[in-house]
């Protein structure tokens, strides 16, 4: 089997990728699972995640993750604001009105960004980035395995973080029955800020090694949103495990059946396995 | 004693979006005692409850705790100064432990401190939990669930314990069980105020019953001299 000599190089590419579609994804899936909001802004706030690395690498000189020390607070705070002033009345409207603020969000930032950057392409370039480690006789590129670690932590502290601590607990328990939790002294508004900004934590952590990854403008928000679902959708919700499994799922359906099809076939074949799970188990493959 | 009563609710309209679910509700408890409201379904009974915790606002009239009006904190307030609502359903996070459940119940900072010695009480009232503690709640039977939302409730260190509707499906001798565990309740000094359909054994457990007909009190009283109003019969037990 002469054709399999290459196997290794789409399956550790697949896994690598899969781990940065899952640091996309595992925001999207706490505010999904704790809200049960569809929030239509996550790619566009992934995005806005990137460009704050990159206004931090052009003005201040810094390296792209260690600019997190910046975007992470950044966006905690956009993310308590926006659930705040935004979302948190929306949802006393009916179940509609966070949707459509979410979708007047992204169009927002989407708008804002093609303002101060044009639309030029971008990329969060270093050095480092684009040299690449090998693997036996494979060589595979440094950012993808960056995202892919970045990608194992942040789902062990999203994970241990709901699991461990008084306030973890309570978001699992808002996400569970809320009114129940209220009833425990649980203050959901609060709850509800908490988890949206700890979700924009993790977008921005994921637009970083995006940036790292792919070069971005400002509509690359929808792209990535779409992938972003499709990892929830395959992983199920409430789970941050699921989520990375369905990332690591994603990324492999990708790189194997582009390897084995044609790279004509590799997208359609995520969404065809999507469309399935949907059908016969809506709640995903570790959906609880 | 210069606060003679626990609970005072006085003369309170509640609405539901423009339905008004109770008219005029006055009641009042007195520390230590268990105080029963009956009344058939869609008599206001939960809606009294969950004015009483915060999840609704009374139109009209004041809800006073040890002497502090409440009745416009929300839930997560009215937690912190002692009322627990056990909620009708039993409400466990299904997918959460047992302990995790328990946990929950002791969020509020007050009870954070006695969070070990209030979770020593309740495996003391209700072993089994002790037993399933690493367990889903979803896979305990009815009765566990109704156990464990009663540890949950008391996780909080109240003063002031609201049940709703704690024997709905359950098994008489599960039923049983549970009444034994509101006596070593009440014993601890928690007072307990409690929503039943079940007119007997209301009025068998408590000290004094409310009664409660289409969002109003028809009548209140002490439970034994209840039991024997002829009203009550008529109207409950169709004699």
């Amino acid at each position: 089997m002469e054709v399999l000599a290459g196997l290794p190089t789409p399956l550790v590419m697949g896994i690598l990728l899969g781990g940065l579609y899952a640091l996309l994804a595992l925001g999207l899936s706490v505010v999904f699972g704790v809200m049960k909001l569809v929030n239509i802004a996550h790619g566009d706030l992934v995005i806005l995640g990137s460009y704050i690395a990159f206004a931090c690498m052009t003005y201040l000189g810094m390296d792209p993750i260690i600019s997190l020390v910046i975007g992470i607070p950044a966006l905690f705070g956009i993310g308590l604001f926006i659930q705040q002033f935004l979302m948190g009345r929306a949802f006393s409207l009916s179940a509609e009105a966070p949707l459509i603020i979410a979708f007047g969000i992204a169009l927002v930032i989407q708008n804002t960004n093609q303002i101060i950057w044009t639309p030029l392409s971008r990329g969060l370039t270093t050095p480092y980035s684009l040299s690449s480690f090998h693997l036996g006789p494979y060589q595979f590129p440094v950012s993808y395995l960056l995202a892919f670690i970045a990608a194992v932590v942040v789902m062990l502290a999203l994970r241990e973080f709901l699991r461990r601590t008084y306030l973890g607990k309570a978001i699992n328990a808002a996400s569970e029955d809320r009114v129940a939790a209220q009833l425990m002294g649980i203050n959901t508004k609060m709850i509800y800020g908490f988890a949206f900004a700890i979700a924009m934590i993790s977008a921005g952590i994921a637009g970083v090694f995006l940036g790292m990854t792919f070069p971005f403008t400002p509509t690359s928000g929808m792209q990535f949103l779409i992938i972003a679902f499709g990892v929830v959708i395959i992983g199920g919700l409430g789970s941050m495990l699921g989520t990375f499994l369905g990332g690591l799922i994603f990324g492999l359906v990708q790189t194997l059946a582009g390897f084995f099809f044609g790279p004509a076939i590799q997208m359609l074949s995520i969404y065809v396995i999507v469309l399935v799970i949907l059908a016969v188990r809506p709640k995903g493959l570790f959906g609880r | 004693m210069p606060e003679e009563t626990l609970l005072k609710v006085s003369n309170i309209d509640v609405f539901h979006g423009s339905f008004q679910a109770l008219w005029d509700v006055s009641l009042s408890v007195k520390p230590a005692e268990i105080v029963a409201i009956i009344g058939a379904n869609a008599s206001g009974k939960s809606t009294l409850l969950n004015t009483i915790s915060g999840l609704l606002h009374p139109a009209k009239g004041s809800i006073e705790f040890e002497g502090r009006n409440i009745s416009a904190l929300d839930p997560f307030q009215i937690v912190t100064t002692g009322i627990s609502q056990i909620p009708e359903g039993r409400r466990v996070f299904p997918n959460m432990s047992v302990l995790d459940n328990l946990i929950i119940g002791s969020y509020n900072r007050e009870a954070r401190s006695k969070r070990e010695q209030n979770l020593g009480m309740v495996y003391e009232l209700f072993p089994i939990l002790r037993e399933r503690k690493n367990q889903l709640a979803k896979t305990l039977s009815g009765g566990e669930q109704q156990m464990l939302a009663l540890g949950r409730g008391l996780m909080s260190d109240p003063k002031l314990l609201l049940l709703d509707e704690m024997s709905l499906g359950l098994a008489p001798i599960v039923i049983n069980d549970l009444y034994k565990a509101l006596r070593e309740i009440r014993e601890k000094g928690i007072t307990i105020l409690f929503v039943e359909q079940n007119v007997r054994r209301s009025l068998g457990e408590a000290d004094r019953a409310y009664i409660m007909q289409m969002g109003r009190v028809v009548l209140s009283g002490d439970a034994a001299k209840l039991r024997e109003e002829e009203e009550v019969k008529k109207a409950y037990f169709g004699v």
